[in-house]
């Protein structure tokens, strides 16, 4: 073999592969390593053979899993390289071993533009495809408008422009401003006509992505799209070389299939009718054949069609025609066909009308659920999940249940969930829910999550003609040899409020069902015990006047436990040692559990999110399924501790762990420094009589409570204040610094006015005894432009007035000169010009300064020019929600949250927030009440107009909580906002309020204005 | 996205080529074939050729002692998908006559132009095999 004439990389693959085993590969491999990389040290004396068979050995190693930490150098400059072979090489090496980020790539950018721009057309084609696969946003500004450029050019061959339409993908999902997407539309339809299927199948591509992103701008593709499919189905002039078994492109096929999906209808009835005809003749045309090949291929294009169909709504025989075909699938011996039937038909249980013709294909579905691949079994799982109602739950859910106890491990939670969620939605009647949670547990315990085994506490506590039964049951399993802890719990739980229910069956006297539960004692864990001695307690109040032995008999237990070293466990030990001293009282003190307040499942909660997303397909739905349940354990209240008690995280306001999030934390202690120094609100406010409202209608009633902007029990505690923050330095920390020199007290909070600001557009920003400063502004896309009026309150001039506007980098601004003086009673305005260059929740600070008497005023507040002002509500339709919301699959460009500590408010009060935070709350396309979806339309001098779609899931049961989810096509808009709406949504702690008595009694040492005001006192001290 | 990443692997277990799409560190790289691979050698010639992994759908095929396994996301069609497979697998025989695994081994940087040539960015780029061999041969040519 000639082994591409690099002896030295053969010898050293055959050196790998004789290697026994792991251990020797290794040191073979290091040695290499050692080699090259003493090699590469004397770098003058290497050819660029030598260099190209090294790279290649690199590649080799890295591929092996060991890490390649060197030479990547060499491999870029390879690139430069004036012969094709090291060239290709150096491009290779380069895009396996590097990725977008790496140092080294940015030294190629040049190299590489000059090949993309050069006549060579092999190297052209070599940078295109490293662009395409590694090219990062340098890459996209630098290079956008030549790969543009060639993709266009009538002069290019083909394949030179089928690579550029694939790196220009690339560099629009690195950088979406750099395809001036308006004119690219007519562009991309001339890209359709192409008659090269090669180009075709790229721009193809190419198009997908724009469509996704904004099909609005792409209605004139449409029918090109549909032209393409036309000459695909009848194949014409399609070249041999394109054709695969016989079938034109089906690669082609199914992208363009897939591109159409993204439009929400097809409208036009002659280019409807021409889809459809095509799709017909897919549907009907498609049969199954002797060869592999082409069957599949086939079959792929059909299941793409099925799709469309399914996508487009179409007519009733059409669908009806799927159904059936997808029906003959799901029994074929194929298993591939078999697993695509499987999951085309859950696919298609969201068009509403299939759901009973699907229900005709149960008991196949059934017999999938026991195949022999997982892979199938997964599909069927799904299904069956999807389908199930009323009518059919009863089988559905005893089908899980038998083949829980079989099924492997894998899919075991997975299914205990599922059958757990059906069972309670679909419940015929109660005790089949109760027991078919019990038969959970009993079958599967280790994958029974707490959540499912407190739900059914629930129901029965709440019904109490439940109760017999449900602790017969659990008297029943608590019989059988060995049981899952869970199984315990359970039972415990039950027995303990509910076993006198069945005082008079055999086995069932108090002194039994002890016994019986003790015997399980010893085999528990921790957290179990404290639930068994409830139970004690229970049974020796419900056989109130105790049986002595087995008053005894607790007694003994409790004393063992009353030095246990787990503190929850000594703790009721003793205490229910000590209240079953008091005999009859206990009846009072351990009654039984009242009824849990009515609510929603957090298990079929997790069932209607995902069937929200139902546009998603299932593998996704799962995902989140699997996301939401690690997220709402934490959210159910143990029914052990009886009443619901309010969330404990509710007030505690807790950072995410990102370093991000860092801003927040400091903005939160900003503000809440702000209004700290409301030590004693009873105290009467002395310095807020307002003077004449000379701002007029600018004034909000705020509430005038005044805090003045200092913290005076952090100074004085000695806590550190705000230099002592991380990050202080922030522009957002900076509100309010510096106010100790002044004495002169603001009226009303600073941060609630800035707040009001931020949902309104005009207001006042501060006032004191002198000075009021009111803001008015209005917002057009990504450009504002404010007003400032500052009012001189006296009747004296107020002196050196300044006013700055800090801006972060990501807002230019501004404001107009400011006077130095403003007369008595009078009022300036100064225009401020904003403009917002991208997505950033920082904020823009006005320091504000003016002198009163000999006192310096100074004081930094914050410009209501947020996010939110740069938001144009939009009203988006279904049929425009869900594409967009499908296409933005998952982060950075989607998050999802769990915000806690959220300030409870009803929903309409959440859409209104919402409404005044620009997001148009669509009501309608969540089909759950408790869920809100809003949209708007983001501005930026970066991103021009972005669509931002919110959706917000809401706990009816627990309003302090709720699951937040936000899509962008841009990954910063998407985490700011969701940034953002989380700071509106989550309470602020008003006042950490330490009580501080210390501030209370203010020193009556020199003060200057008012003696009772903290700021006084602090200026005073310092 | 597509294509996240073209795996070809030996019965063993041992990567003979690695293309991802997305980037992934090493450590990363190791796990993910190391799970992979262990779900579909596992597997039988009855079972279908689909298996789910995390997020990813790995669309497989076999030919004789070689494992070509494809991973892609949800937006992707299997059968296409497993027909590319073939696909690629029609062109190296094109190119080597009657590949096997000592081919993609000796000549992992031909393996390496040919699924360059078919897939970049993880879309398919080019299905005419003589479009994709045409680079290679012209290197050939000048090598």
């Amino acid at each position: 073999m000639a082994l591409s004439g690099m002896r030295g990389l053969s010898v050293f693959i055959s050196d790998v592969r004789n290697c026994r085993n792991k251990e020797q590969e290794r040191l073979r491999v290091d040695k290499e390593l050692g080699n090259i990389r003493t090699r590469f040290k004397n770098e003058k004396g290497l050819t660029p053979y030598e260099k190209k068979k090294y790279v290649w050995k690199m590649l080799y190693i890295y591929m092996l899993g060991y890490d390649v930490d060197f030479g990547h150098m060499e491999a870029v400059s390879l690139i430069s390289a004036p012969k094709y072979p090291e060239k290709q090489v150096g491009y290779i090496v380069t895009s396996c071993l590097l990725n977008e980020n790496h140092d080294f790539l940015r030294l190629a950018i040049n190299a590489v533009r000059n090949d993309i721009i050069g006549r060579n057309e092999t190297f052209q084609c070599l940078a295109l495809t490293l662009v395409g696969n590694i090219g990062g946003r340098e890459f996209a500004e630098s290079l956008a408008p030549d790969v543009q450029k060639l993709l266009i050019s009538s002069s290019c061959r083909p394949l030179v422009r089928k690579k550029a339409a694939l790196c220009l993908l690339r560099l629009f999902r690195k950088n979406s401003d750099i395809l001036n997407v308006d004119g690219w539309s007519d562009r991309m339809a001339q890209l359709l006509d192409e008659r090269d299927l090669g180009v075709l199948t790229s721009s193809v591509s190419l198009f997908v992505a724009l469509v996704s992103n904004n099909h609005e701008a792409y209605w004139n593709c449409l029918p090109k799209c549909v032209k393409v499919m036309e000459r695909l189905a009848r194949n014409q002039d399609i070249p041999q070389e394109y054709t695969y078994y016989g079938i034109p492109s089906p690669w082609l096929q199914v992208k363009t299939m897939r591109a159409l999906q993204y439009f929400p209808t097809v409208e036009d009835p002659t280019i409807r009718r021409a889809l459809f005809e095509v799709l017909q003749r897919i549907l009907m045309g498609t049969d199954v054949v002797k060869n592999v090949n082409k069957n599949n291929a086939s079959h792929a294009v059909l299941f793409e069609a099925l799709a469309l169909v399914m996508h487009l709504d179409s007519e009733k025989e059409m669908m009806s025609q799927c159904v059936a075909l997808l029906g003959k699938f799901i029994a074929v011996r194929e298993p591939n066909i078999r697993y695509l039937g499987l999951e085309n038909m859950t696919r298609m249980l969201m068009v509403t009308d299939v759901h009973e013709i699907i229900k005709r294909h149960q008991a196949q579905i059934i017999t999938s659920l026991k195949d022999p691949d997982i892979s199938i079994r997964r599909r069927s799982l799904d299904l069956l999940y999807g389908m199930c109602d009323v009518s059919n739950a009863k089988d559905i859910v005893e089908e899980l249940l038998q083949y829980l106890a079989t099924a492997d491990f894998a899919m075991r939670e997975e299914l205990a969930l599922k059958a757990a969620i059906l069972a309670e939605k679909f419940a015929p009647d109660l005790s089949w829910y109760v027991d078919v949670i019990l038969q959970l547990i009993d079958k599967a315990g280790d994958f029974v999550s707490d959540d499912i085994w407190f739900r059914v506490v629930q129901f029965v506590t709440n019904n109490e003609d439940l109760q017999p039964y449900a602790a017969l049951k659990a008297r029943e399993y608590l019989d059988k040899p060995a049981i899952h802890e869970t199984m315990v719990k359970v039972s415990a739980y039950l027995l303990g409020e509910y076993s006198h229910l069945l005082a008079r069956r055999p086995g069932c006297s108090p002194k039994e069902i002890f016994s019986i539960i003790h015997e399980k004692l010893p085999t528990v864990s921790t957290p179990t015990i404290p639930i068994l001695l409830t139970t004690y307690a229970k049974i020796l109040m419900h056989s109130q006047p105790a049986d002595p032995e087995l008053q005894n008999q607790i007694w003994a237990v409790y004393s063992k436990y009353e030095s246990c070293i787990d503190a929850e466990i000594q703790q009721r030990a003793v205490e229910y040692l000590a209240l079953s001293r008091k005999g009859e009282a206990l009846v009072d003190i351990l009654a039984e559990m009242p009824k849990f307040p009515e609510r929603e499942s957090s298990l079929i909660k997790k069932a209607e999110d995902t069937e929200a997303d139902t546009a998603e397909l299932s593998a996704i739905k799962l995902r989140t399924q699997q996301q939401t349940s690690n997220a709402l354990v934490l959210t159910d209240q143990r029914p052990a501790n009886g009443a619901p008690q309010v969330s404990q995280l509710g007030m505690v306001m807790v950072p995410s762990t990102s370093n991000v999030d860092q801003n927040t934390v400091d903005q939160r202690v900003t503000q809440s420094n702000g209004t700290l120094s409301a030590v004693d609100p009873q105290l009467p406010v002395q310095d807020h009589a307002p003077a004449g409202d000379i701002l007029g209608d600018l004034l909000s009633p705020l509430a005038i409570e005044g805090p003045p902007s200092v913290s005076p029990q952090s100074e004085l505690n000695g806590v550190p204040s705000y230099e002592g923050i991380p990050g202080a330095n922030d522009a957002l920390a900076l509100a309010h610094v510096g106010d100790q020199e002044s004495t002169v007290k603001p009226i009303g909070d600073i941060a609630e006015r800035f707040h009001a600001l931020c949902l309104k557009d005009s207001g006042v920003l501060y006032e004191d005894p002198y000075v009021q400063i009111g803001i008015k502004a209005e917002w057009r896309g990504h450009q504002g432009r404010m007003v400032l009026f500052l009012g001189n309150k006296n009747t004296a001039p107020l002196d050196s007035v300044q006013a700055i506007i800090l801006s972060p980098s990501h807002l230019k601004s501004d404001l107009s000169l400011v006077p130095e003086v403003i007369p008595p009673r009078a009022q300036v305005q100064c225009p401020l010009e904003v403009v917002n260059l991208r997505p950033s929740r920082d904020v823009a600070v006005l320091d504000f300064s003016y002198k009163f008497g000999t006192y310096l005023v100074n004081n930094k507040l914050r410009i209501p020019a947020v996010l939110s002002k740069f938001l144009q509500p939009v009203q988006v339709s279904a049929e425009e929600f869900f594409p967009q919301w499908r296409s933005l699959p998952g982060p950075p460009l989607k998050l999802q949250e769990v915000v806690r500590g959220v300030t409870p408010m009803s929903l309409g009060e959440m859409a209104n927030l919402f409404n005044s935070l620009r997001l148009m709350v669509c009501p309608g396309l969540d089909p759950n009440a408790c869920n809100l979806v809003a949209s708007s339309t983001f501005y930026s001098e970066n991103t021009r107009g972005m669509l931002c779609l919110v959706r917000v899931e809401t706990d009816p049961a627990d309003r302090t909580q709720l699951r937040m989810t936000v899509a962008s096509g841009d990954p910063t808009l998407t985490f700011e906002l969701k940034e953002f709406i989380k700071e509106h949504l989550v309470s602020i702690p008003t006042g950490g309020k330490p009580p501080a008595p210390v501030a209370q009694q203010p020193q009556p040492t020199n003060p200057p204005i008012a003696s009772s005001d903290p700021g006084a006192l602090l200026a005073g001290l310092l | 996205m597509g294509i996240r990443f073209v795996l070809m692997v030996n019965k063993q277990g041992q990567t003979r080529l690695a293309q991802y799409y997305e980037y992934l560190t090493l450590e990363e790289r190791r796990t993910l074939e190391g799970e992979i691979v262990r779900k579909c050698l596992a597997r039988n010639e009855q079972q279908c050729s689909f298996v789910e992994h995390r997020t990813y759908k790995i669309v497989y095929r076999r030919y004789a002692s070689l494992f070509f396994l494809v991973g892609v996301d949800n937006e992707e069609n299997e059968l296409a998908i497993l027909e590319f497979i073939h696909l690629l697998v029609e062109t190296m025989d094109r190119h080597f006559g009657n590949v096997c695994e000592l081919d993609i081994m000796f000549h992992l940087e031909k393996a390496h132009f040919m699924l360059e040539e078919m897939v970049m960015n993880g879309c398919v780029v080019e299905t005419s095999k003589a479009n994709i061999l045409a680079p290679i041969q012209l290197m050939d040519k000048t090598s």
